[in-house]
């Protein structure tokens, strides 16, 4: 399939990763950003093929992962009601919170859906006028300006019946967070490719300036990130920090204008909560105050719901790149993706999902 | 479709009166006369070939009841015929359970119904028994359809998940997750349009030919729920032994890959309905896939990996460039993913 083959192609791959057990001398720590290419990694096996200098650590750019249990808490409280029709993306199906997940909701009778644009929950808004239609809206940069044009769209018809549970999240401010650690070992990034398709790769300038490391926007194949490690590598080993776009066919600097401006239209920036991780400031985006009829957490008074994460798990840890899932006690002991402890386990696009799935240590 | 008193299922049509008379009469008679059936006893008296008897039973539900490719019909037919199939039996009569929920139109049920005859002819099995139940509306969502069949394995035919030995080879039919895509993007919510049709069909035939062009042949299992990942799991821990496959070799067609990709959906893990994965003697490998290809339900067929000692219990994908990594069974349904 075009597009696909050519990013997964073997010679092309293969060449990739001779140039960089040629190009790297020392030891390095370059941490993926997303999920998805943390998938990638573990999915084509690149961890295994490195050379023993590279280190990759997994980011916390997983939006299953780092929405806070105390969300998750109010979402079940909402699906529940009798006058709700609750509408989520696949994947936060799953995910349980304190004592229950939407499954288990919908089980017990409520009416949980799930959907594939947050555009067809307005439609069931408007199909359904004597019902509340309450759409969970989490994730990245890439996610919000669908999740706002939901918004938008239903604010424009006047559909009173459709709100969000808002909980999306920003990814410079968390970058900001893993440099600015004491305790930090990341010495370059592989940025979000799809993150930066909405939202450019210029805003990365700064942090790149300011703690002087390389970013490197990738896309999700394997020949994209064999390229973006070999480009950090090179950066890191001639010390040229700075901004080199590896995903050309999608990025650009700029991002895209007319997304960024939805999301700035119904949503502004917020302290948030991520899960395992804790409050980061203004890294999170909630509805705007003038909208404030289509947030849902307003709307049914799901705001009093405070939940604390259990302090078993060290997803925290792994989402800043400090530990690795399989040096966590509990992996694949107690923690199993039928018996999580943490978010990382839950997703399937968590880096203790992806370890388990592809590559548990002791089964090869 | 013949002209009835109603348009949709009554009660009275479940109440053993003269409106069931009328639906069995006219609607499902017409569409499944056999010899048993057309006695219209309370069982068919059925004589059969002599030898081991292998016998099965399924039950459809699934939504949308018309999926690009086919419908619960075919797909009732098709989908037990297969698993008596697997056993390398040679499929001779199913039975047909209905239960209908009130209110459904008799229009869908006649369209469910050709397309059941149409399939079981096309299999060469016959429908011998059969059942109708109409319940309440809200009772069932619209129609279910449980289905059972017989045949006869032959004498020199000892099929087992836990025969499996290092350096036997493990063969593919045909293209992977075409039926679970076919009805993922079919189904309410996912409002894209797509050119993906399920592959139900009836695998008797092939499995016939297989069975005759390798005598060693060591297992059959035709991929359904959970995909090939779950059966090669079950393979791997029925005979203590790894599984190791090849990567590149895996055949999906290019509007299903896209499908999956959008979706962030692993076809490994998608079910088929007209797919079958053989586990055959090295030395069977070759005469195996050549039987498979000549079938026009096996022309994409490939041999997709093999059997080995190392890592007993584990399947894993060599995913092209030299690296390993586990195919794990599937943790509960596959569900689109967030970006």
């Amino acid at each position: 399939m075009k597009y696909l083959d050519e990013f997964r192609d073997p010679a092309l791959a293969k060449g990739l990763l001779q140039e960089i057990h040629k190009t790297v001398t020392r030891p390095w720590v370059i941490m993926e950003i997303c999920g998805g290419q943390t998938h990638a990694i573990m999915r084509y096996g690149i961890d295994q093929l490195l050379p023993p200098e590279i280190t990759l650590v997994h980011g916390p750019g997983c939006p299953v992962c780092v929405t806070p249990l105390e969300t998750l808490d109010r979402a079940l409280a909402v699906a529940a009601r009798p006058e709700v029709i609750f509408t989520s993306f696949g994947d936060m199906l799953r995910v349980p919170g304190s004592h229950d997940d939407l499954f288990r909701v919908k089980s017990r009778g409520g009416d949980v859906r799930m959907v594939y644009s947050p555009l067809e929950a307005v439609k069931l808004a408007r199909e359904n006028p004597d019902r509340e239609v309450v759409f969970l809206a989490v994730g990245f940069e890439t996610t919000a300006p669908g999740n706002a044009m939901a918004v938008k769209q239903a604010a424009a018809e006047g559909l009173g019946n459709f709100s969000e549970i808002v909980s999306h999240v920003l990814v410079p401010p968390a970058m900001e967070a893993i440099l600015a650690s004491p305790a930090n070992r990341v010495q370059g990034f592989l940025a979000a490719g799809h993150v930066c398709t909405i939202m450019g790769w210029e805003e990365y300038v700064p942090i790149a300036d300011r703690y002087g490391v390389p970013i490197v926007p990738t896309g999700f194949e394997p020949v994209d990130i064999l390229e973006g490690i070999l480009k950090t590598i090179q950066l890191l080993e001639k010390g040229e920090p700075g901004v080199h776009n590896q995903y050309l066919r999608l990025v650009d600097a700029q991002g895209n204008p007319a997304a960024r401006a939805v999301v700035d239209e119904v949503y502004e920036v917020c302290d948030r909560k991520w899960r395992g991780i804790g409050t980061i400031p203004n890294s999170g985006l909630r509805i705007r105050d003038t909208l404030a009829a289509f947030d849902a957490e307003k709307k049914f008074d799901v705001g009093g719901i405070v939940t604390e994460e259990p302090a078993v798990c060290i997803s925290g840890e792994i989402l800043r790149g400090l530990k690795k899932p399989h040096e966590c006690p509990a992996f694949d002991k107690e923690c199993t993706p039928l018996t999580p402890l943490g978010a990382t386990m839950v997703s399937s696009e968590g880096a203790c999902a992806a370890y388990h799935q592809y590559s548990r240590k002791g089964l090869l | 479709m013949p002209l009835l008193d109603h348009d949709t299922v009554q009660l009275a049509h479940g109440a053993g009166g003269r409106l069931s008379a009328d639906l069995i009469d006219k609607l499902i008679l017409p569409r499944f006369h056999s010899a048993e059936l057309d006695k219209l006893e309370d069982q068919a008296v059925l004589t059969l070939p002599p030898g081991r008897v292998a016998f099965s039973t399924d039950t459809f539900v699934v939504s949308p009841l018309f999926f690009p490719g086919g419908d619960i019909g075919d797909l009732a037919v098709n989908g037990t015929v297969n698993d008596v199939a697997m056993s390398g039996a040679q499929v001779h009569a199913l039975s047909v359970g209905f239960v209908l929920e009130e209110g459904f139109p008799l229009a869908d049920l006649h369209r469910i119904l050709c397309s059941m005859e149409a399939a079981a002819a096309k299999a060469g099995v016959r429908i011998v028994t059969g059942d109708t139940k109409v319940v309440g509306r809200g009772s069932c969502d619209r129609i279910f359809v449980n289905t059972s069949g017989v045949g006869v394995v032959p004498a020199d035919v000892n099929l087992s998940a836990s025969s499996l030995a290092g350096g036997d080879v493990v063969l593919l039919s045909g293209t992977l997750a075409d039926h679970g895509m076919a009805v993922m993007t079919a189904r309410e919510g996912l409002s894209f349009r797509s050119s993906v049709r399920s592959d139900t069909a009836a695998l008797n035939g092939m499995v016939h030919d297989l069975v005759t062009a390798c005598p060693g042949l060591k297992t059959l299992r035709d991929p359904t729920r959970g995909g090939a990942a779950t059966t090669l799991n079950e393979f791997a821990a029925s005979s203590k032994v790894g599984i190791k496959l090849d990567g590149a070799q895996i055949p999906v067609k290019p509007d299903v890959a896209g499908a999956c990709e959008i979706l962030g959906i692993d076809p490994l893990y998608v079910a088929n309905e007209g797919k079958l994965i053989a586990v055959v003697p090295a030395a069977e490998a070759e005469a195996g896939l050549a039987a498979m290809i000549a079938h026009p339900l096996g022309t994409d067929a490939v041999m997709l990996g093999r059997v080995v000692a190392d890592h007993p219990g584990v399947v894993t994908l060599d995913p092209g460039f030299g690296a390993e990594r586990i195919v794990d069974m599937p943790v509960g349904k596959q569900l689109p993913r967030i970006c």
